[in-house]
């Protein structure tokens, strides 16, 4: 199976691309060539950092082909920031608009109570049906390094706990994202990644 | 529930993974990839790999011995010793790091931190500190200091401030080592990792000393810290990481298990 991997010049790409070819996965990388996009047959959004680093998925017109290869039903796997750039936005950086695949706004942990950010193995309480989640049990746990965080609704495929819940992976039908890093997740990991490669439906 | 996580720590030199006592006397322990691999089946929760010796001809060692190493590895992994550029950083992430560990250099150039955060993310930025209690000092822990180049001079640093500043300058997690401690086997610096760990927002990994189930048990209660890490006790067959975990769990420490 052939994946476009989408670099916004936001970090380190090479332990997904290393992950997704271990799963057998041919992998293209674009940072401006929208033609990747339009023939994509899935794509990932990988990211870590910083929200306003999508700004540049704007700027290259990425935003636009993705919205576009959604439509068409090109299944979509976001990444930590991939994910919630499917979001309307996030307090980090209020005046860089998300995708807006779902209308909530992704915000900051509450200081105070424990450690910001949320760094480590935490365990995921899924959703039955979640496809993207297909065959993980409950309590497996994943690897998560982020402050900011996706809030629990009809969408989510996953949530954690940590000072509160939050959506540690989101679906809705060719629209997926994962909170956590599959890439760094252990066998668990590299069960959601095969479920988004070649899970049934997807 | 956040578990505690248990790090894996290979020492480098020139290759090989080597083991010292308080940073001296270096007994061969392995091959890094091979060992890294081991580690992450056993579970262990993170490797870190140090190049101990790190010198401007060992680079492509370094490089080529991370890129082995983080091949097949699916576990966060962190890669130190070295660094002393953005450059030098990009080349580890490129060949396959994600995280990097600075240290002197982030003592001699503090924007170092900053410079790597703004293009990889803070997540991918670990501040190690060496650190060395000041026994002459009317408060040894508060005034403990940091050393640099292996441990081999004082950087005229105080250890808890240092910690603070590194993470003001965008740090993602510190990584201490009790100078005193390492190699010892006699149990962590609990009460200087709790004044780190107190002083900072960001995971504190408790590093030196680790000997028995205890000692991490200890680390993580009275020395609060967010990750505990491991060399000697894991190398020579003493434990695995899912053996050690396995017991804090029937001590009441949050670990991940089934690993």
């Amino acid at each position: 199976m052939r994946v476009t991997v989408i670099d916004y010049k936001a970090g380190n790409l090479t332990s997904v691309l290393k992950t997704l070819r271990h799963l057998g996965a041919e992998t293209i990388v674009t940072d401006g060539d929208l033609s990747l996009v339009e023939s994509a047959e899935r794509i990932v959004l990988p990211g870590v950092g910083h929200f306003a680093a999508t700004s540049r998925l704007d700027e290259t017109g990425m935003t636009g082909a993705i919205r576009a290869a959604i439509a068409r039903g090109v299944p979509y796997l976001g990444i930590c920031v991939g994910m919630q750039w499917l979001f309307a936005g996030s307090t980090e950086a209020p005046e860089q608009p998300g995708l807006g695949q779902f209308t909530e706004q992704c915000t900051r942990f509450p200081e105070g109570k424990e450690k910001v950010p949320h760094v480590g193995w935490n365990s995921l309480e899924v959703r039955p049906g979640s496809k993207l989640l297909a065959g993980v049990g409950a309590g497996e746990f994943v690897y998560f390094t982020h402050a900011y965080k996706a809030p629990v609704t009809a969408d989510t495929a996953a949530s954690t706990f940590y000072i509160e819940p939050f959506a540690s992976a989101v679906e809705r039908g060719n629209v997926m994202g994962v909170q956590f890093h599959p890439e760094k997740s252990g066998e668990t990991g590299l069960k959601v990644l095969r479920n988004f490669l070649q899970g049934e439906g997807l | 529930m956040l578990t505690k996580r248990i790090i894996a720590c290979l020492d480098v030199h020139a290759g090989r993974v080597v083991k010292g006592v308080q940073f001296v006397d270096l007994i061969d322990a392995g091959d890094p990839a091979t060992q890294a691999a081991r580690h992450a089946r056993e579970g262990a929760d993170e490797i870190v790999l140090l190049d101990i010796t790190a010198t401007h001809e060992g680079r492509a060692t370094l490089l080529d011995t991370v890129r082995r190493t983080a091949k097949e590895l699916f576990v966060p992994f962190c890669v130190g010793g070295g660094i002393r550029s953005a450059r030098d950083a990009e080349q580890v992430f490129e060949a396959g790091a994600d995280k990097v560990s600075i240290n002197s250099a982030a003592l001699a150039d503090p924007e170092l931190i900053s410079a790597i955060g703004a293009s990889f993310g803070a997540q991918a930025v670990v501040v190690a500190i060496d650190a060395r209690r000041d026994p002459a000092a009317a408060d040894p822990v508060r005034e403990a200091q940091v050393f640099v180049s292996g441990g081999r001079k004082p950087a005229g640093r105080r250890v808890v401030e240092w910690a603070r500043e590194a993470e003001q300058r965008g740090a993602g997690e510190i990584l201490l080592t009790s100078m005193d401690c390492d190699g010892t086997r006699n149990g962590f610096d609990c009460d200087l990792t709790a004044a780190v760990s107190e002083a900072v927002s960001i995971p504190v990994i408790a590093s030196g000393g680790a000997g028995t189930v205890a000692h991490f048990a200890d680390v993580f209660a009275r020395g609060r810290a967010d990750a505990a890490l491991a060399a000697s006790i894991f190398h020579f067959g003493v434990s695995s990481a899912r053996s050690l975990k396995e017991e804090l769990a029937q001590s009441g420490v949050p670990v991940r298990l089934p690993c």
